[in-house]
């Protein structure tokens, strides 16, 4: 059977998709963040897995204001990346993987959560950046991602968006429906997103050190008590963006311990500010 | 009956909800459109003719015509759609966000790099921080038309 075998949390922040794209990645402002994801494109290579299974949100680039889904899986078969106004990122197309994506909408659909489906879209750089951290930039003899990924796509844009504690119910039953998939498949799921970052008006710029660190702890040591935050936390101590964390609790509920297993193993952990307006907080969990 | 709203007293900060949705539908959809080059180089060749096009309200396309975010917001927009503008002005998001600040650009970018806004003083409406009604406008960008040599 198909299982998740490792969960990752990383920022998404545009500015370093841009600062990748555009050859700066040695430059004195960005070379602390990159040294810290010099260990997690190590471990991609040690540990590549089947499947990404990534939890991101779209920025307005495939979702209007025509239609808001709150929760929204990719079942296609591969997914451009998007023109978000300053053309497209040169990376490659992402390849999807639409037997499992289907199997996963039906499955959870059952266990209650309504899921939009997707057939076409685009992706923004929610998506590309945490793959150009994790996996670098690909080659251009050998120029695709490392395997197949199923976007995964949450509202945090308009309020009210999902719970904290709706989104770790959610991952729980990804996971489900990972395990009930017959092919053997090594899968990962990502969720991204956050940390703190406040992107508008006269608070823009607001970091809470404190807060995204104890968050850290918590997600790792007492998820349960993260998923219990509530919206208005993440506004007043993480800034209006801040929600974004929301998504890391669906990859941390797909975790075994969360249903009586052992807890997983904490094998990377970092933390920088800032990349532009945003903290940036990344972890890797792996299932013991 | 009345909502559940208890992010009403954050200073500094509009949270994007059904309602700020409902009314900044034309606007936001506006900035959608410059997503596509032939899109953004006829706003930019008559923006107000442009602008006219859609189902904006007078003072939604006159805070787009003046480049107030916190306008923009105000009257229903949302920052990841506004941000369309901001690209086809050429601006990154780090420009934009000061923009709402009243800081000059390197007053803005400095902040973030010394650690960004702390959260003190600016959890609710009252308290005494940077973001709060009474400490605005931030910085020296406010001052720049008025005296070049500010800058």
């Amino acid at each position: 059977m198909a299982k998740i075998t490792a969960s990752v949390y990383t920022s998404h922040v545009p500015a370093i998709g841009a600062a990748i794209d555009l050859g700066k990645t040695t430059e004195a402002y960005w070379q602390p963040l990159f040294k810290g994801y010099e260990f997690s494109k190590q471990w991609m290579k040690d540990n590549k897995p089947d499947v990404i299974f990534l939890v991101y949100n779209d920025h307005a680039t495939a979702f209007s204001l025509d239609m808001i889904p709150t929760f929204a899986i990719g079942t296609a078969a591969s997914y451009q990346p998007a023109d978000e106004g300053w053309g497209p990122r040169p990376v490659p197309v992402v390849q999807g993987h639409p037997e499992l994506a289907a199997h996963i909408a039906q499955s959870v659909i059952q266990q209650d959560f309504d899921l939009t489906i997707v057939n076409k879209m685009d992706v923004d750089h929610g998506l590309t950046v945490p793959l150009s951290l994790m996996c670098g930039q690909p080659p251009a003899e050998d120029f695709h991602w490392p395997c197949p990924v199923i976007p995964f796509a949450v509202n945090v844009v308009q309020y009210p968006v999902p719970s904290g504690q709706r989104c770790f119910n959610l991952g729980k039953a990804i996971r489900t429906a990972v395990e009930s998939y017959d092919e053997n498949l090594n899968v990962q799921i990502w969720g991204t997103g956050g940390m703190s970052h406040q992107l508008q008006g006269p608070r823009a710029g607001l970091i809470n050190r404190e807060f995204d660190n104890a968050f850290l702890d918590k997600l790792i040591a007492d998820p349960a008590a993260a998923a219990a935050i509530p919206h208005i936390d993440y506004v007043r101590e993480a800034g209006s963006e801040g929600i974004e964390l929301v998504m890391w609790l669906i990859a941390r509920g797909a975790m075994n311990d969360v249903t009586g297993g052992k807890p997983p193993k904490t094998v990377h952990r970092f933390y920088h500010v800032p990349a532009s307006n945003t903290a940036v907080g990344h972890l890797i969990l792996e299932n013991s | 009956m009345s909502l559940d709203k208890p992010y009403l007293d954050v200073p500094g900060t509009t949270i994007f909800d059904a309602e700020q949705s409902r009314k900044g539908y034309h606007l936001n959809q506006f900035c959608m459109s410059l997503m596509k080059a032939a899109n953004r180089e006829r706003f930019k060749a008559d923006e107000r003719a442009y602008l006219d096009e859609w189902a904006m309200t007078e003072e939604q396309k006159q805070a787009v015509l003046a480049r107030d975010l916190n306008r923009c917001i105000a009257a229903g927009g949302n920052i990841y759609f506004l941000a369309k503008i901001g690209a086809t002005d050429g601006k990154s998001f780090q420009q934009m966000a000061g923009s709402m600040t009243g800081m000059t650009e390197d007053e803005y970018r400095n902040m973030m790099i010394a650690g960004g806004r702390s959260a003190d003083g600016n959890r609710v409406v009252g308290e005494d921080g940077d973001a709060q009604a009474n400490r605005q406008p931030q910085g020296s960008a406010h001052r720049a038309p008025a005296s070049k040599t500010g800058n």
